[in-house]
């Protein structure tokens, strides 16, 4: 049988798509049931409920949301909830689609969240150019505050949260937890050296908690139906489902929710309705454009996001598959996703700012005819001094993981297609007539060097 | 042109939503940039008065983003996405083919961006930051001159919805 979505926070919105943001319809589908039933029960209940049900951050990282929530130092107020909804890894396009389709969903979410971590301001910090969803989130929020569900004394609970929709501005970097309080606090989005944790020390010094949108869209259907329910679904470590946004060369692009195990090959060829035209898979990516790339032999390999990472050295990150034909050019997407990280690294450290563009540079020349020989080389050693040890989780030398992930598509590169580049490098300087620097050609000039001495 | 009193109600209202007023300067570029099209040196001025901070911090913030524009723009932006979905899926020729199309029409600014997140559409595009995807060339001149004869409603500059 053809492997099939399991949609949970996905349902609402595909059975509704005339008007599933609206308030009126939300509460016919049961939102903000979650919200009185959290409300009825302690923090420290619902802050267990999330841990059992094994949810991991769907923004990239896939770490615990309990266990980040239990790192809040004991007794220190304010502390603020940023929800991020930046989505700026290319090719990742569902958090928009939660916004803009389910935003009391979201909205449920962030209140169950804010009273579990006690906090009383939440800010979802919405990527700019979302312009929809900023105006159905603004609504939702607007509705929200007119029926109780959020501002003093929510549903007579006692509890108090006032919510915040933060328009960014054009910026990927903002979409890093750290980047995103500098953002938050009216500053470049410049990442910040951890410690101290954003738990910690975030937003305006206070300990804050960020969680991704699609993070905090599952947590009301987890308070609804238990945690052993979510906990039921998915594979190991990797427990429930998630949304996975397809696109590139499959005849169904689009975001499928499904659980967690599946395989890569179920998701494209049975959700996303296989290779466009038939034509033969090239390679894919597999979590956005910072995680290493994958081929063929991999298709049979689970969603699982720690085998994927200790086998298959990448990762599931945003959740964004992108397939590509055999006719694509590795050369070519390797330099446009080194563009991406050259016009996005923010500058701070010196092996990201000096490194993306480098990488970008050589492999313009590689991707258009001009390459030099030893240029994989090249790249693979410069590549070593951003990313220690050329694989994946990356080695650290900067402050944040952009840094290491423009060194991504090299690395793939030299997994998949080392000889065969090197041949066409050197035989692109052969057409072009390019002087070769080789051993012997050294030893041709030193004459000359010795002659002018 | 300094804030409008109806938009000066509006950033004071605004600066109130936060902890602190620094957290305002971003709402408030948007602001400024959809009252005068794009963001003024006055406006840097103006909004630094409003947050107490300097100019110099406010003009750093704004231009470490793309969405503010510090010269005059068309009436419309076009941005065409490139990122590698699009580019497999012909980005950059439909950008190259806007690009052409309206070099000279001061109305429309074309521009290359990066992903915008909607590459199950691609080669996709938006308009004052409305999606438009997929697109050929001359689907996207439809869309274009329908918000330039204004049958089709656009955004303001900075994307925030027309307010009546
Ligand atoms: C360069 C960079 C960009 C990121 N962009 C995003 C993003 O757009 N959205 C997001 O939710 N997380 C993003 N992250 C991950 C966040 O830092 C953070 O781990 C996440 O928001 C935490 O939420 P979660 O635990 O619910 O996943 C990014 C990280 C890095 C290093
Ligand atoms: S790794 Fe790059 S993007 Fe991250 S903080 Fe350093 S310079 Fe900025
Ligand atoms: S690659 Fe073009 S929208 Fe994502």
């Amino acid at each position: 049988m053809p492997a099939q979505e399991t949609r949970i926070i996905t349902k609402f919105l595909r059975e509704r798509p005339d008007d599933s943001w609206t308030i009126e319809a939300a509460l016919r589908n049961g939102a903000y049931e979650g919200l009185k039933k959290a409300l009825g029960m302690t923090p420290d209940d619902i802050i267990s409920e999330v841990s059992t049900s094994g949810l991991r951050g769907r923004g990239g990282a896939g770490f615990g949301t309990g266990q980040k929530w239990s790192f809040l130092p004991k007794d220190v107020f304010p502390r603020y909830l940023a929800v991020n909804g930046d989505e700026g890894e290319p090719s990742t396009f569902k958090d928009h689609m939660l916004v803009e389709r389910d935003p009391h969903q979201l909205l449920e979410g962030v209140i169950i969240t804010s009273y579990a971590i006690q906090c009383h301001h939440a800010f979802i910090y919405l990527r700019g150019e979302f312009a929809l969803g900023a105006e159905r989130l603004g609504q939702a929020i607007a509705d929200a505050y007119d029926r109780g569900f959020i501002g003093k004394n929510i549903l007579g609970s006692g509890f108090d949260l006032e919510i915040v929709l933060h328009r960014g501005a054009g910026c990927y970097i903002a979409g890093d937890e750290t980047g995103l309080l500098s953002s938050l606090e009216g500053e470049r989005a410049m990442p910040r050296i951890k410690p101290p944790f954003p738990a910690v020390q975030g937003v305006y010094a206070a300990p804050t908690i960020v969680n991704n949108v699609e993070t905090m869209s599952t947590v009301p259907h987890i308070v609804n139906r238990g945690g052993e329910w979510y906990a039921s679904m998915g594979v190991n470590r990797s427990t429930g489902t998630r949304i996975f946004s397809v696109s590139g060369h499959v005849e169904r692009p689009g975001n499928y929710e499904v659980e967690l195990g599946m395989t890569f090959r179920e998701l494209i060829d049975d959700l996303a309705g296989g290779m466009k035209d038939g034509k033969r898979l090239g390679f894919f990516i597999p979590g956005g454009a910072s995680s290493p790339w994958l081929v063929e032999e991999h298709l049979d390999a689970p969603l699982d996001m720690d085998s994927v990472q200790s086998e298959l050295k990448t990762m599931l990150g945003s959740g964004a598959i992108m397939v590509f034909d055999e006719t694509v050019d590795p050369l070519l997407v390797a330099w446009r996703i080194a563009k991406f990280f050259a016009h996005e690294s923010c500058g701070k450290c010196t092996p990201c700012r000096e490194g993306s563009g480098w990488q970008e540079k050589v492999l313009y020349r590689m991707a258009h005819g001009y390459g030099r020989p030893e240029d994989l080389d090249l790249l693979l050693g410069f590549g070593n001094n951003i990313a220690p040890g050329l694989s994946w989780p990356p080695g650290m030398t900067t402050i944040c993981q952009l840094g290491p992930s423009t060194v991504s598509p090299t690395v793939s590169l030299r997994n998949y297609w080392y000889d065969e580049i090197k041949e066409r490098l050197a035989r692109d300087a052969e057409a072009r007539g390019a002087f070769v620097v080789t051993s012997e050609s050294m030893e041709s000039v030193e004459p000359t060097m010795e002659a002018a001495s | 042109m300094p804030f409008t009193p109806a938009n000066l109600d509006l950033a004071r209202e605004t600066i109130a939503k936060y902890p602190q007023k620094k957290s305002a300067v971003l709402p408030l570029l948007h602001l400024a940039q959809d009252q005068d099209g794009h963001v003024t040196p006055g406006a840097i001025e103006e909004i630094a008065d409003l947050l107490d901070l300097t100019p110099a911090l406010v003009l750093g913030t704004c231009s470490f983003y793309t969405m503010f524009k510090r010269e005059p723009i068309g009436k419309l932006l076009v941005s065409v996405c490139t990122n590698v979905s699009c580019l497999v899926n012909g980005g950059p020729d439909l950008l190259d083919h806007l690009q052409r199309r309206y070099a000279a029409d001061d109305d429309v600014t074309v521009e290359e961006v990066e992903c915008i997140a909607a590459c199950d559409l691609a080669p996709v595009l938006q308009v004052n930051y409305e999606f438009h995807g997929p697109v050929t060339g001359s689907d996207a001149e439809t869309v274009i001159d329908e918000y330039k004869a204004g049958t089709r409603v656009a955004r303001t500059i900075s994307g925030s919805p027309v307010r009546s």
